[in-house]
């Protein structure tokens, strides 16, 4: 029993990560199109505008608190700054290309901005663990967890909600839809589909600096861990269904869970049961568990 | 028809066998610079905490040895007179990278001998190729036996002990100090170094202490994971109170924030065979009471030893990096300083520049002062050294604001390592017979 | 079969240039010949993604095959003590040929990115379980020193480099003469309208299974040779989803134009790499990716592009 409440927890821990990590990508791919290498360069420049920043508050003896600010503020700023710069200088001119080639576009990309983080940032790892050393521990299910772990679960709801709500509630949302449905239609409608596109690429970036940036805290952030990173929440987009917000929950969930059980139980499985899962869904449902209904065009 | 094709072909060609009479070259005539590569992990997660203190240990010797201001008795400038000159390599992205880029080093730089090198991984793929290329290396710090039990080598050297002291050391130390602990696990990086230290770790604990209980379920993370939330949970479940950890560079770090938060440092007693750059990084914020070692006569363990050589690396270190020297900037240092010595003596003996094949000689076997302690090449037919292993107790020293350890505790190599010979799975199997402690 | 690889005019000049590139091989300085060989092995694979590709297929997971053809190699010399280059070569091809084959059943009815992202799927979990298990290497794969031709011991590696140049001219012949032929004829065809390539009676679903069983063992072939050239196999090297990344990159950046494509391609690529790695060792892929770019924005047709002209004024001349 308490190995099972321990699997669950770890599970969802991990999923919540994952969730926060991938639903950018598959927001980008709804609307854009586009499967986005370079969202693990968001991640990790997120996570290390985050580091710097905690590391410089710590120093200037701001309050720990801080560091929460300070993690949406970082994870913002790398969204919109690398956001703008590759949607309007390189994205832009290739819309009209293959799937494949702006596939590879963003995969230089990537390349380019992990260098350039060693060049910016040094070798040298940072750290920002205030956030997580102010939350503490709890005991839960008979082993001490740390507080910082379990929030990612509020987050993770909480982007998942704002997802929901940005999507279905608001004007924006409404404006996303009909592009996503048609964006030719869009066009001739007047709605201006390249600021559209704009402002969902800055969403899709903040959202993947912002799972670097709040996973910052517990972690080394050192170059080159952005590499894994983009397969995962690959995966996890496939299993759930590319494009979809709901499927990128599920997706995460079976991927976090089932992670956490191969590593309590069968260790040498960890990385099959992710890939495994994904090769499996894409067999038996391409789309994946929840791909967004296609409209059909007349 | 395509005449441009041929053209093309023709040209490359000729560049080609210009290039070719260029590389080729005669008997070793005296040399004003040589030129060495020195691979160390320059990107990527290992290159803060370990490659780029290695290569800075490196430089700083190298620096005062083309200087000439080495401490005695190794004041002589030069390599058998000559500066080198150092080529320094990356050593992440791969193992099949890290062979082509040796082949590099070796077919395109022509570099005269190569050092370094940290991971046991990248050790075991480049070291055949050395042998293929018949190029004089020397190994810095990667641990895994195996690169020379599963043959003989030729012109590959290692200047650090194999990674079965460190484990042997840490159980000694470990049933030393914590009698009443009965179980233990691990949780330790899934390639050859981590691996071996954990076999070698267990092996010893079943063979020292009888009564002592293996976990059945030890962690064997991916290197350079980062998150080990999960692996946290599982050794925590695990009754066993005592956690050996080979874990290093940024892993280490990431795993003690993780665990520490989680009180973990409190519930388990942890062994960390080579965790003495996180006890650095993290300054104040490293637990008290980790049993931490450092490889070798290294780094935390040594840093305020009283010896001249010791004394002038840790001042000249800190003068020029702003830091202490890790245990990786020692080991680099140490290889550095006996290809000097090897060089000098080979020069010596033949009366003037030393071919590849005189240094070797005056290499194989090679016993030296280096500057955290002695180091003897006594393995292996003279390729891989030994020198003792210790243990400490990690605390922070509020006054001093820096950390420390107590309770350091070294082990000869006598007590630690198969005698030439014996391969140390048999060794350690048979009981470590001949074991001198 | 011979008559009919001469009189086509790709395969005669590439013969001659292969055979030039052989010869050549006696002067080269040994790294120049070992990039070359590099360059000659992905070239394979490349090959492989060209097939695909001109029936607009990419897929991101090549790595699959490169990485079982790669770790065949090394696990019949680690265990089966197997050193004889033909054999190895052999077990690389008909491994990954057995999992093409297999897997050719359910790729055949993905397209677009679905087939991407199944072939990626597919290649990382070899991924895993190679990462994870330690008889297979783990992380640190394994050394591949031994290689032997038909009993004899070659010294320095101008055999095997024309034993790669060879297999190269083998293969690029082999799937030049199939483009020709009606079946693959069907590969653009295929590209441009499925629908009518069934009414006129040929299973499109047969044609690409067909084409993917070449294309696995064109990319079994690649990493079994470079397996023999490096002498070194690990996972993050020839199967992560980075190595799969590398081929299709170098595919666009060779172009689809020719046979001979992929082979310059890929050489071109190893020396990037090369003097990318010895320049700025701390930002080389900066250098790779940034290349990348400028290849995508600045020349869409690949390097081939710069060749053809002159040589298609070369066929004018001819004619």
């Amino acid at each position: 029993m308490q190995l099972i409440t321990t699997m669950l927890l770890d599970g969802l821990s991990y999923a919540s990560y994952l969730f926060i990590v991938s639903v950018g990508l598959t927001i980008i791919f709804g609307v854009m199109k586009i499967l986005n290498v370079a969202h693990g360069a968001f991640y990790a420049w997120g996570a290390y505008a985050a580091a710097y920043a905690i590391g410089l508050a710590a120093d200037n003896d701001w309050p720990d608190w801080s560091g929460f600010v300070l993690i949406f503020v970082a994870a913002i700023l790398v969204g919109i700054v690398l956001g703008t710069i590759i949607e309007r200088l390189i994205l832009r001119k290739m819309y009209h290309e293959e799937e494949v080639l702006i596939v590879l576009a963003t995969f230089g990309i990537f390349l380019i901005l992990e260098d350039v983080i060693l060049l910016v940032f040094g070798v040298n790892p940072y750290f920002a663990y205030q956030p997580m050393a102010l939350l503490g521990s709890v005991k839960m299910g008979g082993i001490i967890r740390d507080v910082y772990s379990l929030t990612l679960f509020g987050l993770a709801i909480l982007v998942a909600f704002g997802c929901w709500y940005g999507l279905n509630r608001t004007k924006w949302g409404k404006l996303l839809s009909v592009v996503i449905f048609d964006r030719e239609i869009s066009l001739a409608m007047g709605i201006n589909v390249q600021m559209v596109y704009l402002v969902t690429f800055i969403l899709g970036a903040t959202l993947g600096a912002l799972g670097g940036a709040y996973i910052a805290p517990t972690i080394s952030v050192a170059p080159g861990f952005g590499i894994d990173v983009i397969v995962l929440s690959f995966a996890v987009v496939v299993i759930g269904g590319m494009g979809s917000i709901p499927g990128a929950l599920i997706g995460s969930l079976m991927v976090g869970i089932l992670r956490a059980i191969a590593v309590h139980k069968f260790p040498e499985f960890e990385l099959f049961v992710v890939f495994g899962v994904m090769a499996a869904v894409l067999m038996i449902r391409p789309e994946g568990l929840f791909a967004p209904e296609k409209a059909r065009r007349i | 028809m395509s005449s441009n094709l041929f053209k093309l072909v023709g040209r490359t060609v000729l560049a080609g066998g210009a290039l070719a009479a260029m590389v080729a070259t005669g008997p070793a005539i005296a040399k004003d610079t040589i030129n060495v590569g020195i691979a160390s992990f320059l990107t990527g997660p290992a290159a803060g905490p370990f490659g780029v203190p290695g290569r800075n240990g490196a430089e700083l010797v190298i620096d005062a040895i083309n200087a000439g201001t080495l401490p005695a008795p190794y004041a002589k400038a030069g390599f058998a007179g000559a500066k080198m000159n150092p080529i320094f390599v990356d050593e992440s992205g791969g193992n099949a990278k890290q062979v082509g880029e040796y082949r590099n080093l070796v077919e395109k730089r022509g570099v005269d001998a190569v050092l370094g090198y940290i991971s046991s991984g990248t050790c075991m793929a480049i070291t055949p190729v050395a042998e293929e290329l018949k190029k004089l290396t020397v190994l810095s710090v990667c641990g895994t036996p195996r690169v020379f039990e599963e043959s003989n080598r030729t012109y590959v050297f290692r200047t650090q002990a194999h990674a079965v002291g460190d484990s042997i050391a840490a159980a000694r130390y470990v049933l030393d100090k914590f009698k009443d602990q009965k179980g233990y696990t691990g949780i330790n990086q899934n390639y050859a170094w981590g691996q071996d230290s954990y076999k070698f770790f267990d092996i010893t604990m079943k063979k020292l202490a009888a009564d002592t209980k293996a976990s059945d379920n030890p962690q064997f993370p991916k290197i350079f994971a980062g998150q080990y939330g999960t692996e946290i949970s599982t050794l925590s479940l695990d009754p066993a109170k005592l956690v050996h950890t080979s874990f290093w560079g940024g892993d280490i770090e990431a795993f003690v924030l993780q665990a520490l938060v989680r009180g973990f440092f409190k519930d388990k007693q942890v062994i960390s065979s080579v965790g003495g750059s996180a006890v650095d990084s993290l300054g104040k914020k490293f637990p008290d009471g980790v049993v931490m070692g450092t490889r070798g006569e290294y780094g935390l363990l040594v840093r305020n030893k009283d010896e001249p050589l010791n004394k002038w690396f840790v001042n000249e270190y800190k003068k020029r990096y702003n830091a202490y020297p890790l245990g990786p900037s020692y080991q680099y240092a140490s290889s550095v300083l006996a290809y000097k010595i090897a060089m000098d003596a080979a020069a010596e003996k033949a009366g003037g520049f030393p071919t590849q094949d005189q240094t070797m000689a005056a290499l194989k076997g090679l016993s030296w002062q280096s500057f955290g302690g002695k180091v003897s090449l006594s393995l292996a037919d003279g390729h891989q050294a030994v020198h003792p292993v210790g243990y400490g107790i990690t605390k922070w020293d509020k006054d001093k604001k820096e950390p420390s350890v107590s309770d350091v505790k070294f082990y000869a190599p006598g007590c630690i390592y198969a005698p030439a010979g014996q391969k140390s799975a048999d060794w350690l199997a048979a009981g470590m017979p001949g074991a001198k402690c | 079969m011979v008559s009919m690889a001469w009189n086509d005019k790709t395969i005669r000049w590439a013969i001659i240039g292969f055979a030039l590139l052989a010869a050549a091989g006696w002067l080269l300085p040994t790294w120049i010949l070992n990039n070359v060989m590099f360059g000659l092995a992905r070239g394979l694979a490349v090959l492989g993604l060209l097939v695909l590709w001109r029936t607009g297929l990419v897929s991101f997971g090549h790595a699959l095959y490169f990485g079982l053809g790669a770790y065949a190699v090394a696990l019949l010399e680690k265990y089966g003590g197997v050193t004889d280059v033909f054999l190895k070569f052999g077990a690389a091809i008909i491994v990954a040929g057995v999992f093409g084959f297999l897997l050719g059943f359910v790729l055949r009815n993905y397209r677009a990115i679905f087939f991407a992202m199944l072939s990626l799927a597919f290649s990382m979990v070899l991924y895993g379980v190679l990462v994870k298990m330690e008889v297979l290497g783990s992380t640190d794969g394994f050394s591949v020193t031994q290689n032997t031709i038909l009993g004899w011991k070659p010294d320095g590696k101008y055999p095997l480099f024309c034993f790669i140049v060879l297999t190269c001219v083998i293969a690029l012949s082999a799937v030049q003469l199939y483009l020709k032929s009606a079946l693959g004829h069907l590969t653009t065809a295929i590209r441009d309208n499925e629908l009518r390539v069934e009414y006129l009676g040929y299973s499109v679903a047969r044609a690409i299974h067909v084409k993917y069983l070449a294309s696995a063992c064109l990319a079994g072939a690649a990493g079994g040779a470079m397996a023999m050239a490096l002498g070194q196999v690990d996972p993050d090297s020839m199967v992560n989803w980075t190595v799969s990344g590398e081929l299709v990159f170098i595919t666009i950046m060779s172009g689809a134009g020719s046979v001979v494509a992929p082979f310059i391609g890929a050489i071109v690529f190893e020396f990037i790499r090369t003097y990318a790695f010895e320049l700025a060792p701390q930002a080389w892929q900066l250098i790779v990716g940034g290349t990348l770019l400028a290849i995508i924005f600045f020349l869409p047709g690949g390097i081939w592009s710069l060749l053809e002209k002159p040589w298609a004024k070369g066929e004018a001349d001819n004619g």
